[in-house]
């Protein structure tokens, strides 16, 4: 997808400054900015080790495991589907958990695995192992979709990139947005739960 | 707001704090598990320093060309109307295909605009309380081996709405 979206932009940039008379400043753009990407990483690099550093603490300490106790009640209130103690709610709390926190690397593959366990639901629902809804095979459960538009709300607390562009941009409160930014995500969050039980009460469950 | 505000100014402080402080409680080696995860962000950014160059080159292009002017005064007048900037939306677009297009977008936006204009305040708000859509949902469907979505897309569509209509209102605040 991003070949054509580069090529894109780039075919449609040089086209449309070729009409307008920009190939100058076309010429200048592309050098500046390849040499601004590398001024930028510089800046990035200081906040990104630092971040990723005391993340590392974090998870050293064992701050998803303690967090999850936490996130239990929630996740059985959103779920309800998913039975007492089976892995699929161990690893939707480790994914929420650790987008909440910003650790991306440790969220997609706990989050892939909680799709693939939710599947293994469905599997069990089509044999009558469990109850529920039974839907052919390739067809969404209603806990992959609520678990879907819950990661896709952004339940990020820290937007550490944001505040690093920021700051690289001259602002100067770079932190500045992060309350507002607790508050955007709490209202998209709040937006998509309130849709997926909805969605799950229309159809009955 | 105002806690909010005062939140902004407190967290990072507090969340270095805190981390250090329970590491210290949980008896980790923290300063070594700091350098090791340093190590790891490091060569993260690093690996993506060519992405970022590519991305910024072509963004920097299709500025200089004034399209994407030309583009945002056009949609401009259509998303206007309901209060949203013109300038915002291929940011807003890009970013449910791909999250590094849009940091070149971002960056685009902070370098013409400034980090804490309207546009600025709008962007960086956004960009944080937003997710890429279409990119998670072809991965963690294709895991499941799921064609037929539901109500994933519309669902995730009006989250992104709410989460956009907040961060007019709190950038607005905030001004």
């Amino acid at each position: 997808m991003l070949n054509k979206l580069w090529a894109g932009m780039i075919i449609v940039g040089v086209m449309f400054g070729a009409f307008t008379g920009k190939m100058p400043e076309i010429t200048n753009a592309a050098l500046d900015s390849a040499k601004e990407a590398v001024t930028l990483c510089i800046t990035m690099v200081g906040v990104m080790s630092l971040w990723v550093g005391l993340m590392e603490i974090a998870e050293c300490a064992g701050i998803i495991q303690a967090a999850s106790r936490w996130m239990r009640p929630f996740i059985k209130w959103m779920f309800p589907g998913v039975p007492k103690d089976h892995p699929a709610e161990k690893y939707i709390t480790t994914n929420t958990i650790a987008n909440i926190l910003g650790l991306g690397w440790a969220a997609t593959p706990a989050g892939l695995k909680a799709m693939e366990e939710l599947e293994k639901i469905e599997e069990d629902r089509r044999r009558g192992r469990l109850p529920g809804i039974v839907r052919k095979r390739g067809i969404a459960s209603n806990e992959m979709c609520t678990f879907l538009v819950l990661n896709i709300s952004s339940l990020q607390l820290i937007p550490v990139n944001v505040i690093a562009f920021r700051s690289q941009y001259g602002s100067v409160n770079p932190a500045g947005i992060v309350g507002a930014g607790i508050l955007a995500t709490m209202v998209s969050t709040l937006a998509g739960i309130v849709f997926c039980k909805m969605a799950e009460g229309k159809q009955g469950s | 707001m105002h806690f909010f505000l005062f939140l902004s100014d407190f967290i990072v402080p507090f969340v270095i704090f805190g981390i250090v402080l329970y590491g210290l409680l949980q008896k980790v080696p923290v300063y070594d598990r700091f350098i090791k995860g340093a190590r790891s962000g490091f060569l993260t950014v690093i690996k993506i320093m060519p992405t970022l160059i590519g991305l910024m080159v072509a963004v920097g292009i299709l500025r200089a060309s004034g399209f994407l002017e030309f583009l945002s005064s056009g949609i401009g007048k259509v998303t206007g109307l309901i209060g949203f900037p013109g300038e915002l939306v291929p940011l807003t677009v890009v970013k449910m295909f791909s999250s590094s297009a849009a940091t070149g977008l971002l960056l685009d936006l902070f370098k013409e605009f400034g980090t804490d204009s309207y546009i600025g305040l709008i962007a960086s708000i956004s960009m944080s309380c937003t997710e890429t859509i279409f990119y998670t949902m072809s991965v963690y469907f294709m895991t499941a081996k799921v064609t037929k979505t539901r109500f994933t897309l519309p669902g995730a569509l009006f989250a992104t709405a709410a989460g956009l209509a907040a961060s007019v209102v709190l950038a607005g605040f905030m001004q």
